[in-house]
């Protein structure tokens, strides 16, 4: 069966091969993405390689925001604190320079040994950590930079003091604040992009996920737990639910999936890195030169067509 | 295509179904009421003061002008595009609960007056698949935005929601930016959003439109978390304050501007409206 999606990649890549004059590199590389993309389409994943996604978003040797940032930038100084109240380690945020340009980036960043995942909350953010987020979005646009968001959180965290401080209404005003940027935004899910914890941080122009992220709306256990009653049941939730990124693009949730080197993104940090840099650098080309007003109007758009009813 | 999934071992782990109260008796202080009663006492407790869950069209005759209201996109329903299916198919749930509300989905809008105040209101309904937002309500909810901008009216909504409807999967998360979206397209037509949350108010409605309010109003003892308290307790086996998440907590730590019972919510809601008209009258 056809799917609204594969039938806009074959339009897509249609137009592409008939644009012979302009039979640059830059549009043959275009031509060869989309038809990688149509080709994940047509084999969608199955029950097991969802979960296979779902163990390799969350595979303890993941790279993780850092390890990217230490690869792809040629300057890098993280800033730190909300301006309010605290220094979220949940969330990382500062300035580099990116393929000849200084970029914002926000990531959420997990720890790889008991002392640093302590410390960094398991990579999820108190509403301290979006307020931090909010700060850097508004120093971007003071400053035209654009935006970077890397998103990799296990979910919004379920604390006493992450309620008390307003959680709910954080992840409202930091989706808020980014529908009102006047900068190209782009976001890539890189592991766990699970529930408000990852929108909060996501309402970009292009929203990109690597091959083995997942995009959740709860986590497989959370959704095992309530609708199986069971959170053994996992597996079957993260079947039905579809997380991975080929039904994302499907969906039309993301607007494009990120190579990741043979075996998964834990296999080689720095070709994961080289491909996630292409990726990053391809959607900051494009929105360039796109003007404040359009980027703000096209991207309140996309999120507002988003939703399947009759 | 997507795989049907095994039922047969599915109801071993399924606990006990808890003693149920009727749904008239008071669960504060176990008074009983006939309907009739609650509905003339709008669905609160005479004796203690418990506000009763409403129904969305209760909820509208209690603040529209007589004969005001005009419904809109009532004719939207949810598609079911992950073909989901838990213990049941998500096309038999949504199914049941049309049956069983009466409502096409778990919000209702339309165009009315209050006191006299044209606004655009967007009303949820618990009783439907408890008050999940799927693409059905972020797309109602966008199109009152819309229909308030386009009029140059406020939007009142009034939220009652278990958070984003899992059976839709991402796309049911993808309605918090919607949602988000629509509220700052309304703003930037210079009209406000008067967000009133109803019991309760948590997880993915909280997270969008629902805490955007340009005022932000609560009904007494409701629950507004984005975690509640059973998820928060167990997760991180913290000892939870007494009022935890509810309105009233909120309100101490500045998350919302009142707390207002339902009886004097219309009048409320009603000055709100005049204020921000533009002439003031």
């Amino acid at each position: 069966m056809a799917t609204d999606a594969e039938l806009r990649l074959r339009e897509r890549l249609t137009r592409l091969r008939n644009l012979s004059l302009l039979g640059g590199t830059k549009v043959s590389g275009e031509l060869e993405k989309l038809q990688r993309q149509l080709a994940r389409i047509q084999a969608a994943p199955t029950g097991e390689e969802i979960w296979r996604s779902v163990e390799l978003a969350r595979h303890q040797d993941r790279p993780y925001t850092l390890d990217y940032v230490s690869r792809l930038f040629d300057d890098w100084v993280e800033l730190h604190g909300d301006r309010g109240r605290a220094d979220d380690h949940a969330l990382v945020i500062g300035l580099g320079r990116f393929d000849g340009r200084t970029v914002a980036l926000v990531g959420n960043q997990k720890g790889r040994d008991i002392k640093e995942r302590t410390d960094r909350n398991f990579g999820m953010a108190y509403p301290e950590g979006y307020r931090k987020a909010m700060r850097l979005m508004e120093l971007a646009e003071l400053h035209r930079f654009p935006l970077l968001s890397l998103v990799d959180i296990p979910g919004a965290y379920p604390g006493v003091a992450a309620e008390q401080h307003g959680q709910g209404g954080m992840i409202a005003r930091s989706q808020a604040l980014m529908a009102r940027l006047g900068i190209p935004i782009v976001t890539c899910v890189i592991g766990e992009g699970g529930s408000g914890g990852a929108i909060a941080t996501a309402l970009a122009d292009r929203v990109l996920m690597q091959e083995n992220a997942i995009y959740t709306v709860i986590s497989p256990e959370g959704c095992a737990a309530i609708l199986w009653r069971d959170a053994g049941e996992a597996k079957k939730a993260a079947a039905a639910f579809k997380p991975d990124a080929v039904h994302c693009l499907e969906l039309g949730v993301i607007d494009g999936i990120v190579p990741e080197p043979a075996g998964g993104a834990h296999t080689n940090h720095d070709a994961a890195a080289r491909l996630l840099g292409e990726s990053l650098q391809e959607a900051l080309d494009d929105l360039e030169s796109v003007s404040p007003e359009d980027l703000k109007r096209r991207r309140r758009a996309k999120f507002r067509s988003l939703g399947v009813y009759a | 295509m997507s795989s049907r999934i095994d039922v047969s071992i599915e109801h071993r782990n399924v606990p006990e179904p808890p003693g149920k109260r009727h749904p008239n008796t008071c669960p504060q202080c176990s008074s009983h009421y006939r309907d009739d009663e609650l509905e003339a006492a709008l669905w609160v407790c005479a004796q203690c003061g418990h506000h009763f869950t409403m129904r969305a069209r209760t909820r509208i005759a209690s603040l529209a002008d007589a004969g005001t209201f005009v419904e809109e996109a009532a004719d939207l329903r949810s598609e079911d595009p992950l073909v989901f299916f838990d213990l049941r198919p998500y096309t038999e749930r949504l199914a049941e609960a049309e049956m069983k509300t009466g409502l096409g989905e778990a919000m209702v809008i339309g165009h009315a007056a209050l006191d006299g105040n044209a606004c655009e209101l967007a009303v949820m309904d618990f009783s439907f698949m408890g008050g999940s937002m799927g693409s059905v309500v972020g797309e109602k909810f966008s199109r009152a935005c819309d229909g308030a901008a386009q009029r140059g009216v406020p939007l009142v909504s009034f939220t009652a929601s278990g958070g984003a409807r899992m059976q839709e999967g991402i796309l049911s998360l993808m309605q918090l930016p919607k949602t988000v979206c629509a509220v700052e397209d309304l703003h930037d037509s210079g009209q406000p959003l008067i967000s009133v949350m109803t019991h309760p108010t948590t997880a993915g409605v909280l997270a969008s439109f629902a805490s955007l309010g340009d005022v932000i109003v609560a009904e007494p003892g409701a629950l507004l978390a984005f975690t509640g308290p059973r998820v928060v307790q167990q997760t991180t086996r913290e000892k939870l304050p007494e009022d935890f998440g509810l309105a009233e907590q909120n309100l101490r730590f500045g998350h919302i501007d009142a707390i207002v019972p339902r009886p004097e919510l219309k009048a409320y809601v009603a000055r709100l409206l005049r204020l921000f008209s533009s002439n003031g009258d």
